[in-house]
């Protein structure tokens, strides 16, 4: 029971990290149809800029800001630049997303350089409790409260909001919000940039987790993110945070119980689900 | 008077392909209009081009006597035309009453009576009102679709078959509906159900191969069986 409870925890944390990320890339494919490939990278520099304003400042809320603010900043910079001149175009989105992944995986290599830079977790969240075999760690049941509040804050935008509400219409049917007077740019772009941010936070909150950040962070957690869309459904806030959550528990379970399938179990559930609902489990049934 | 909406010689294109060849159309304010023509004509096109949903390679496309040709379509819509699409454009992850607000734009006033008058008209959306879109049926969801334009001070509305694959006493619904709402606002109707068209427009233009080829008030083309059975297949 008490290494249950440790690996609900675990289970749990690494799906909120994992959501973080999913449910900016979900949104941004459902929206916007744009298939983004540098998604990982703003997770990267989201915690380079964490361990770097961390280190730095010595005040954790102050490297979470870094991370947030700056990761919205280059999200808006590549969806203007770069992705905006992709939009129904697939193949010159992949493209273009896969190389600025290429480019700014590099430009953290240039800055802060290839070897691994180490954190510690902050010491008001650097503990753990005891439960018999069971060790669970402060730093986890935050980042399970950080997943929850976001997790909330997100679904008040979408279901009780005007930009929420255009949002939601949105995925569906692009054309039809703009014949109603409404400019869905802004909205892709607001949407972009609030992906990106919220992959920033997933990459600092990560970074601490695991001790350090390295740059290739970006790519293995981008097909975690990749994996749990597919799951959960393309454009479906509620598929991603699902999808996210059963993702994590699979992960710590199988780690635990069976680790020589550790490797292969999320690709396998991922195709599973395709195989059986290809349009994912929370997948909209609708014309886009 | 200048014309509420002026189109001439009217060239569209959906991808390679050419769908309107030789567009021209005028509509004064207060008119109903229909546009009738076979399947495939180019009749939906032309609303999708009025509204910048396809590209206009060239031609005249003005309202209220201001370019719109190449207008982004959220300036097109806020310059007063509603859209009702044939596929209904209803959003089903949004529930009625979220349908209706979210096209409600910021200049709307008096938003209270005229989702009053939008339950007089269609008293099926009040029992539904809270309910999902997705559960909604083809006729309701055509009711919703109109419901989103009327719900503000259009100048212009269009409407594309709004009888297509719906049961004969919804398109008489609909069709009292569509003559309450052209006695306050300029209509723009494209029909194949030549009785509904009759029954709401003053004036017809017949499309052909992307080509306006005929026009006339439409108690004269009632009469004229020949041009009936000619571009619309009516025996």
């Amino acid at each position: 029971m008490d290494i249950f409870l440790m690996l609900l925890i675990n289970g749990l944390a690494e799906g909120a990290l994992i959501f973080l990320m999913a449910s900016g890339l979900s949104i941004i494919l459902g929206l916007m149809g744009v298939v983004n490939f540098s998604h990982g990278t703003l997770f990267l520099w989201g915690g380079y800029l964490f361990v770097w304003a961390y280190t730095n400042s010595n005040s954790f809320i102050l490297g979470i800001a870094s991370a947030v603010i700056g990761t919205f900043i280059l999200g808006a910079l590549l969806e203007v630049l770069f992705v905006r001149k992709t939009y129904g175009k697939v193949t010159a989105q992949i493209l273009i997303t896969l190389g600025l992944m290429i480019v700014f995986t590099d430009l953290v290599r240039l800055i802060w350089g290839a070897t691994p830079l180490v954190v510690a977790r902050p010491d008001f969240l650097a503990g753990a409790w005891r439960f018999g075999g069971a060790v669970i760690v402060h730093y986890r049941i935050f980042l399970i409260a950080v997943g929850i509040t976001v997790a909330i804050g997100i679904q008040l935008l979408l279901t009780k909001t005007k930009i929420g509400m255009i949002i939601r219409a949105g995925v569906q049917r692009s054309d039809m919000v703009e014949a109603l007077g409404i400019n869905i740019k802004i909205y892709f772009t607001l949407v972009f940039t609030g992906g990106a941010a919220l992959a920033g936070l997933g990459g600092a909150l990560f970074a601490p987790l695991v001790g350090g950040i390295s740059s290739g962070a970006g790519m293995s957690n981008q097909v975690l993110a990749f994996i749990v869309v597919v799951i959960g459904g393309m454009g479906s806030f509620i598929g991603s945070a699902i999808g996210s959550v059963f993702l994590g528990l699979m992960g710590a379970l199988i780690a635990w119980y069976v680790p020589q399938l550790a490797i292969v179990a999320n690709v396998t559930l991922m195709a599973i689900v395709l195989t059986f609902k290809p349009s994912g489990l929370f997948g909209l049934a609708v014309k886009k | 008077m200048e014309p509420l909406l002026k189109i001439e010689k009217l060239v569209s294109h959906i991808g390679l392909f050419t769908i309107l060849h030789d567009v021209n159309i005028e509509i004064n304010k207060g008119e109903a209009v229909v546009i009738l023509g076979r399947n495939g004509v180019g009749k939906t096109t032309l609303l999708k081009a009025i509204m910048g949903l396809v590209k206009s390679k060239s031609g005249t496309l003005e309202f209220e006597n201001k370019n719109i040709i190449e207008r982004p379509t959220y300036e097109i819509a806020r310059k007063g035309i509603g859209y009702v699409p044939e596929d209904y454009g209803v959003f089903d992850l949004l529930s009625v009453e979220e349908n209706i607000k979210i096209a409600i734009s910021k200049k709307t006033t008096s938003i209270e009576d005229k989702i009053a008058y939008i339950f007089d008209l269609f008293p099926d959306l009040k029992i539904a009102y809270k309910r999902s879109a997705s559960t909604l049926s083809g006729g309701q969801r055509q009711m919703l679709s109109i419901s989103k334009v009327l719900v503000n001070e259009n100048k212009l509305m269009l409407v594309d078959e709004p009888s297509k694959g719906l049961a004969p006493i919804i398109v008489e619904r609909l069709a009292r509906a569509l003559r309450e709402i052209s006695k306050t606002t300029t209509v723009l109707l494209v029909e194949q159900n030549f009785a509904l068209a009759c029954a709401v427009g003053s004036r017809y233009y017949i499309i052909d191969e992307g080509r306006t080829v005929k026009n006339g008030k439409v108690q004269d083309l009632v009469k004229d069986s020949n041009l009936q059975k000619k571009y619309l297949g009516v025996t």
